[in-house]
């Protein structure tokens, strides 16, 4: 049963690095959020930085089947009806890590303080009461992006959402959407 | 005055900077605040609509305000942290006074406004009048700028009043008065997302204006091709179609080069040039020997890639140039501006749909602060300080002789050459850290200990301050209302979200108890800010800055107005010249022809390497504030040398290796950041520390001659290896810049 709330469905998160200027301000507006204690859940990281000034923005991509969810023997990790992957229960979770080795992405942190997993839950306080994620409001380059796939497809013609991902052979869909070169489907890691 | 009262680490241990991550108060409350109060930030010319959570009389966080037409929530680090600078730890909460060998004790108001005009009085009856200096910032607000220009002139009786726009954008000012005869951009950023075709030179925006990249990538999906002009591959060049890695102090042969271009392929605006403009024949013989080889040889740039750039601009229908202290900050930085709208007159694209020009405010108050007359050759309403007409009105306008009023001062840098040379002996600043800001900052100190007096106005014992007599406690941004005019040229309203804690007054409050202990309080008679503005608008009424048709409430009502609004019913003018009546006496837009000279100081066998400063995305100006939030700090604790790996090799530094770096005025040592994303023949310091780690003890304070702003841009260096490497943890003292 779908619970009472303002979440729109509709509504998708998608993530351009094209445009990302490196300022970490979705990192210090993310610790703003009620939830999170002023701990960040979403990361911003040089490539190389002797080379580039190329940043890499990583939020967690909320997938369809969760493999940090699936391995965890506290089952602290639950995807809701809207299919977003909360942070670890902080009753249940017993900070084995299991969740932070088994992310392809490599993105719930260990809070090694609170012996704790925490993650991005979507700013599900915000988001369920109609508002968007802290990071994609401030993001000044709109690198994070909170809206419709329609919305997004108009603005930004050039590229395309993606949001399956292939690491060898294991193939991983996302409720997050990596923007891509115009006729990309698949973002293959070798 | 003299040297510091004691070690400056001992002032740091006391007045900070210290970190602060956290409200004083914790976060309590902060999810559950008292109210929401929609203002801006407090920092560069983009001026981004937030609303600020108060909770108990305190600023305990914020919220993004999705309306606001500019920014729509989007903030950069600085503006999401901006609420911690409230009730900060270090904050300054009653006047204090220089006690030697103590450092500072706390005094009464009382005593700190008596000694004060005590002072005035006995250094200007000893000196003569300009023998007392101000010198102002503009990251107030206009409000306050205004009173500042009419405390100086009115209550202070100087000539000797500038401000800290003088570091800023007063190269575009000149050049804009000339070319147009108005000194604001042209178009607000709406148009700038349809451009076909975009300049972006000296202008680090990823940086410097973060919320602003947002249009340039709506323009690039709109199909814009972008032309970035920096000597370092800053992060809005990194997916640029062109990126013109310049030398500094090369930008003036670069556009003319352009312009030849131009001329030789014909992409010219005939009809325009014709109709609407004057000087293009001596423009383009100023040009006429340019060729690629030549442009190469002085900007550094491939011939073949300044061929493209001009290309891409001469065939565009649309298009927008947009520049910043990049280009502005030379003792030519009014002809590379004027080179600038050299391009954009002879392709005729300005004053219509999608096309622009526009220097990018980088103070809060950048645009607004250089209008209502705290410049030392201004009067409100961006009027001329040496024009008969002008005087007699504004002295009208304030109820005094025209006789009375002073006459053109000098310059912020000037100032402290005056006051080295013994002839000015008294100063007031409010919102300025020269001591930081300026270039050749040992020099600033050295003025600085000669003072007989100085009073400043502040919310921080800024690194400035520190040397001061009487420090009076004053106001932040949060604890004002007013308003502030954006880099797009838009009036907004900065709306009070908490009053000053007990013990600082409001600048503006004592601003006016000093001007009435000085005779003049029947001049500063104001109940409230609103009363301010409305003597500003009418003030600022027929000249080139006109806000006479702009008032508080139809500002909320339309989240802000562009200038010039001269009547009530106006609606205010997003896009300037669309009328083709141009500002000057002639009413046609001038060409003005530049024929390139090189910079001031350029690089030799003792100094061979070119330096050249900037910011960093966390940090604002001199860091009075941002130095002191502990997120922003961390970020970026400590100003890094970039280097290029070949030059690096060539001295033996590697990553992290500290570089003694010696110019004429100083030398100072920086970790090394080696890094293929800057020239090879230029290194780049971030500006925004003092003490030991300023790189404003190198810069040079050679003055564009009609800005006269100083060459922080370019100037040459020589880079010794110490032979150490800097601790991987430079960072706990560093941003607080001791001596």
């Amino acid at each position: 049963m779908i619970p009472a709330t303002d979440y729109n469905q509709e509504m998708a998160f998608f993530v351009d690095m094209q445009r990302c200027i490196g300022c970490h301000a979705c990192e210090m507006a993310c610790a703003e959020c009620e939830t999170n204690g002023q701990e960040s859940m979403i990361h911003v990281n040089y490539v190389n930085r002797a080379e580039s000034v190329q940043t890499t923005v990583q939020v967690c991509m909320h997938c369809e089947d969760p493999a940090c969810a699936n391995v965890c023997p506290a089952d602290a990790i639950h995807k809701d009806d809207f299919g977003v992957v909360h942070s670890a229960n902080t009753s249940r979770c017993i900070g084995c890590s299991n969740c932070v080795l088994a992310c392809p992405f490599g993105v719930p942190k260990k809070v090694e303080e609170a012996e704790l997993m925490m993650k991005c839950n979507m700013c599900y306080d915000r988001t369920s009461a109609g508002k968007k994620p802290m990071c994609a409001t401030v993001c000044p380059s709109q690198a994070l992006f909170y809206g419709t796939r329609e919305e997004i497809e108009r603005m930004r013609p050039d590229s395309v959402p993606v949001n399956s991902f292939k690491f060898g052979k294991q193939e991983v869909d996302t409720k997050v959407s990596i923007m891509m070169p115009k006729g990309t489907h698949q973002l293959i890691v070798e | 005055m003299a040297k510091l009262p004691v070690a400056a680490d001992q002032l740091i241990k006391k007045y900070g900077p210290h970190k602060a991550y956290a409200p004083q108060s914790g976060f309590y409350g902060a999810h559950e605040p008292d109210r929401l109060v929609k203002t801006h930030c407090c920092y560069c010319g983009m001026q981004c609509g937030i609303q600020l959570k108060v909770k108990d009389n305190k600023v305990t966080g914020f919220e993004p305000w999705m309306e606001f037409p500019f920014n729509e929530g989007r903030l950069c680090p600085k503006g999401v942290q901006r609420y911690l600078q409230n009730n900060h730890p270090d904050r300054l909460l009653n006047p204090i006074q220089r006690a030697e060998g103590k450092g500072f004790e706390p005094v009464s108001w009382e005593h700190a406004m008596s000694k004060t005009v005590s002072e005035i009085r006995r250094i200007q009856e000893k000196y003569g009048n300009d023998a007392f200096a101000m010198l102002s910032g503009v990251s107030i607000t206009n409000e306050k700028s205004y009173m500042v220009g009419k405390f100086a002139r009115v209550a202070l009786k100087t000539a000797n009043l500038d401000y800290n726009g003088r570091l800023c954008m007063v190269s575009a000012g000149g050049g804009n008065k000339k070319a147009f005869g108005l000194d604001r951009s042209s178009n607000s950023w709406a148009d700038l997302a349809h451009a076909e075709v975009i300049i972006v030179a000296g202008a680090n925006i990823s940086e410097t204006f973060p919320t602003l990249t947002h249009y340039i990538w709506q323009a690039r999906d709109n199909g814009a091709k972008l032309i970035v002009v920096d000597p370092r591959v800053i992060p809005l060049a990194r997916t640029a179609d062109l990126h013109l890695p310049v030398r500094p102090g090369g930008d003036s042969a670069l556009f003319g080069a352009m312009l030849k271009i131009l001329v030789d392929n014909d992409w010219l605006d005939h009809d325009f040039i014709n109709s609407h403009t004057s000087g293009f024949e001596e423009t383009i013989a100023a040009v006429k020997d340019y060729d690629l080889d030549w442009a190469e040889e002085q900007t550094g740039i491939p011939g073949e890639k300044i061929r493209e750039a001009a290309t891409l601009w001469g065939k565009a229908k649309t298009s927008f140039l947009l520049h910043a202290r990049g280009i502005e900050h030379h003792t030519k930085g009014v002809e590379n501006v004027l080179s600038c709208i050299n391009l954009v007159l002879a392709t005729g694209r300005i004053g219509k749909p999608y096309c622009g020009y526009g220097t990018i405010t980088g103070q809060g108050n950048g645009q607004g602060g250089r209008e209502h007359g705290h410049k030392c050759d201004q009067l409100p309403g961006n009027r001329d300080i040496t024009n008969p007409e002008h005087r007699e009105y504004i002295a009208g306008v304030w109820g005094i002789d025209e006789k009375e009023m002073p006459g053109k001062g000098l310059t912020a840098y000037e100032q402290i050459e005056a006051i080295h040379r013994g002839e000015i002996k008294g100063l007031i600043s409010i919102c300025f850290n020269p001591l930081v800001s300026l270039p050749n900052n040992n020099f600033v100190r050295e003025a600085l200990e000669k003072l007989e007096f100085y009073m400043c106005i502040d919310s921080f014992l800024s690194e400035t301050a520190r040397h001061a007599d009487i420090v009076m406690a004053g106001s932040l941004h949060e604890e004002e209302e007013g308003t502030v005019t954006t880099a797009e040229g838009r009036v907004v309203k900065i709306n009070e979200a908490v009053t000053p804690p007990a013990g600082a007054r409001r600048d503006g409050e004592i601003l006016m108890e000093l001007a009435d202990r000085l005779g003049a309080g029947d001049k500063f008679s104001y109940t409230c800010s609103e009363d301010i503005f409305n003597e500003l608008r009418v003030a600022s009424r027929g000249g080139t800055a006109d806000y006479y048709g702009i008032t508080y409430k139809k500002i909320v009502d339309n989240m802000g107005v562009f200038w010039p609004c001269p009547s009530l019913d106006h609606p205010g003018t997003p896009r300037l010249w669309e009328d083709r009546k141009f500002r000057t006496p002639d009413g046609k837009a001038h060409f003005n022809p530049v024929p390139y000279r090189p910079a001031s100081e350029v690089t030799d066998k003792e100094y061979p390497v070119v330096l050249t400063t900037g910011r960093v995305v966390s940090q604002y100006l001199s860091g009075t504030s941002t130095r002191r939030i502990g997120k922003l700090v961390d970020q970026y604790p400590e100003p890094l040398l970039e280097i290029h790996p070949k030059l690096a090799f060539q001295y033996g530094i590697k990553e992290r290796d500290l570089v003694r770096v010696k110019t004429r005025r100083g030398e100072a040592e920086f970790p090394a950041q080696v890094v293929e994303t800057i020239r090879e023949d230029t290194v780049f310091i971030p500006y925004h520390w003092g003490g030991k780690h300023a790189a404003n003890q190198l810069t040079i304070g050679n003055l564009d001659p009609v800005s006269k702003i100083p060459e922080f841009k370019v100037c040459a260096c020589k880079l010794i290896p110490t032979g150490s490497k800097a601790p991987d943890v430079m960072t706990e003292t560093a941003y607080q810049s001791g001596l």
